[in-house]
């Protein structure tokens, strides 16, 4: 295999707020093979997005980096003076927001936004850039390309504001885009438009994507691997079907378990009981022990390493070490592989 | 947009007829009259007197000649200075009035916005402290006050700038600075406030995420969008300038109409009076009118809501 495009080692990144230091992201280690799609799934500050954030150096202010590297082309971006950052953001690295809504400058034709990157990073003169921008603005499908040019994000819905801003991303051809839930604010619909234009861009320009989603559905549909965090860690990671198919983290099984499917008729959807830990004061063990029906005693006492599953495949649960009692977690998740599998069909499909 | 302007016209027209209604009938409740102080006079001349100037007509009577007169564009005659027009008396006196209003409303509005920016920018510094605290004793400090400070301590002690005259830029320079503070001081925490929240904001995250610079993003992305809201405060502005340049007209004897509109009130001056408020009221419509019409030419999504409801 080629060598990563990114690789994130033993991250920890604190907030200091009035309450206390929130330990948001713990020891997050994560790699990025080159042209493959990446998801981040978890919940809602589980440290995905802080994740992110620390690679494009875009943290808010009362964040600090307590450890780790981010390596790029052999360099630790943590570690890079702002000036060298600047030149790699937009260019190297670029970001697509989650609402686009709030993500345009409301007060600029949409056009000179969509020019800004590469007037920021190429030698190019106006009028070239013009016409780059106008490709990639009918590549992203936004028609009469040449009318729309000088209008403002008003003028556009939340479909074709969020193509736009992947427009922007994608004009310098970035060899990494982060998507930090880019579909989460759109109708379900648009959402999958917006996941296959993605897709399809990806694949064209051979960028490598972290793909930032708590949505299993779209996971399935997009992902080729998946790190799941939660409580600001990652708990388990493999390719897709690994986590599909065979999940090994209770936390995992309890996501898988809680997304709705189409089979399933009227039954209960299962949910989660309890609520993320604080992570001022984040639990000794493993953070998903107080809400795991089949913790263990040492969950709460030690953190468990990572067990490896398969060679792609690993997991951080104590009940994967030899001495643990054997539990089988998938037993209502059987008749979901098949809907899963059925999916992955469909978008295959899709593709031809 | 044409049909809104002929609208907002319209609604001038009926504010001015209003407030020249109330004007009249309030200004003729106030004791007094233009010739009650002049005990020098017998009955007969008194009586003579104010039959020449209709002052012995019932007043609804006045109010509907003198009403008729301004249909015709006839503002009357002044009482108090012989043989001039109200219309002749404001239109020599506006300019310097116009002159220091505007420039403290541009000094004033500059200074503010670069006072925000700096601010937001270094919040939480002593930058930032500074710029704040002089926005509060922009506020909280009456301009007359600041005024006499002004005409003390830089005209009188130091000479650096005339006391009271009116000769020229120089003796335009306190005046300015004195109504200055109030506009400066507004605009200071508006800005500040709302660059405050676009430096938050996603699209400012994201202009950073292209790999513009702090000062590109902000010279790009924030300034634009900071000042526009600020652009609605220009209208009461303005307001607080006009009526707050009476008194510091008065104090720097600068011949404007602020300090003639003192001088008519305390000389029961009825026609001058009545023709100021007018003045100032067509002023401030006007200038109303004209913040909301150049507020939808920079901000591209006023205009477009306009089309839609009118």
């Amino acid at each position: 295999m080629a060598e990563d495009v990114l690789t994130i080692k033993h991250l920890s990144v604190d907030f200091k707020t009035l309450e206390g230091t929130v330990h948001a992201i713990r020891n997050v280690t994560l790699k990025l093979h080159p042209g493959e799609v990446l998801a981040l799934v978890g919940e809602s500050g589980s440290g995905k997005s802080v994740t992110t954030k620390t690679v494009m150096q875009l943290l808010p202010k009362n964040a600090e980096v307590v450890s780790g590297s981010v390596e790029y082309e052999g360099r630790d971006l943590l570690k890079l003076p702002e000036k060298e950052l600047q030149k790699l953001r937009g260019n190297d690295l670029a970001e697509i927001f989650q609402d686009p809504m709030t993500a345009l400058n409301p007060t600029m034709q949409v056009g000179k936004q969509i020019m800004e990157p590469l007037l920021q990073h190429q030698d190019i003169n106006k009028e070239d850039a013009k016409t780059k921008a106008l490709a990639i603005m009918e590549k992203v499908g936004i028609i009469n390309a040449k009318e729309r040019f000088k209008d403002f994000p008003y003028q556009f819905s939340g479909g074709m504001r969020q193509r736009i801003v992947i427009a922007m991303a994608l004009i310098c051809h970035p060899k990494i885009l982060i998507a930090d839930e880019p579909t989460t604010a759109l109708d379900v619909t648009i959402q999958s438009q917006i996941l296959k234009l993605i897709k399809q861009l990806k694949d064209e320009l051979g960028t490598a994507v972290i793909f930032i989603t708590h949505d299993l559905g779209v996971v399935a549909g997009i992902a080729d691997r998946v790190a799941v965090m939660y409580a600001g860690r990652i708990l388990e990671f493999g390719s897709v079907n690994d986590i599909f198919y065979h999940p090994q983290h209770p936390y995992t099984v309890g996501l898988l378990k809680s997304t709705p499917t189409m089979e399933m008729g009227g039954g209960d959807l299962e949910s989660i009981p309890g609520t993320p830990p604080n992570l001022i004061n984040p639990p000794a063990g493993d953070p998903f022990a107080y809400r795991n029906r089949y913790a263990l005693k040492i969950d709460f006492k030690k953190l468990p390493p990572f067990f490896k599953v398969s060679d792609t495949h690993y997991a951080a649960t104590w009940l994967l070490d030899k001495q643990a009692p054997k539990v089988h977690l998938t037993d209502k998740l059987d008749q979901r592989r098949q809907h899963y599998a059925k999916l992955v069909e469909k978008e295959a499909h899709q593709d031809d | 947009m044409r049909k809104y302007i002929i609208k907002r016209l319209l609604m001038m027209v009926l504010t001015l007829f209003i407030v020249a209604t109330l004007t009249f009938f309030l200004m003729k409740m106030i004791p007094g009259s233009p010739l009650g102080n002049t005990m020098k006079l017998s009955k007969a001349q008194q009586l003579a007197v104010e039959k020449q100037y209709g002052l012995n007509k019932p007043v609804w009577q006045q109010y509907l000649s003198y009403m008729t007169g301004v249909l015709h564009g006839n503002f009357g005659m002044s009482y108090q200075y012989n043989s001039t027009t109200v219309a002749s008396l404001i239109g020599h006196r506006v300019g310097p009035s116009i002159l220091i209003s505007f420039q403290a409303l541009v000094l004033g509005v500059i200074v503010g916005i670069l006072l925000g920016c700096v601010g937001a920018l270094k919040k939480g510094t002593w930058a930032d402290a500074t710029s704040s605290t002089l926005a509060v004793i922009g506020i909280s400090f009456p301009s007359f006050i600041l005024a006499i400070l002004l005409q003390y301590y830089l005209g009188f002690k130091l000479g650096w700038f005339p006391v009271a005259s009116w000769d020229g830029f120089p003796s335009t320079i306190l005046p300015t600075i004195a109504l200055s503070a109030v506009p400066m001081a507004q605009v200071s925490r508006f800005v500040r406030t709302e660059m405050v929240e676009v430096l938050n904001s996603d699209y400012i995250l994201l202009a950073k995420a292209k790999g513009l610079s702090v000062p590109q993003v902000v010279s790009h992305h924030a300034l634009k969008n900071s000042i526009i809201p600020t652009l609605t405060l220009i209208g009461p502005l303005a307001v607080t300038l006009i009526t707050g340049s009476m008194v510091v007209e008065n104090i720097f004897s600068v011949p404007g109409i602020g300090e003639l509109f003192i001088n008519s009130v305390l000389a029961n001056d009825y026609p001058v009076i009545m023709g100021l408020t007018m003045f100032y009221c067509l002023l401030l419509c006007g200038i109303l009118l004209l913040t909301d019409v150049v507020y939808g030419l920079v901000d591209p999504r006023i205009l477009s809501k306009e089309k839609g409801e009118h």
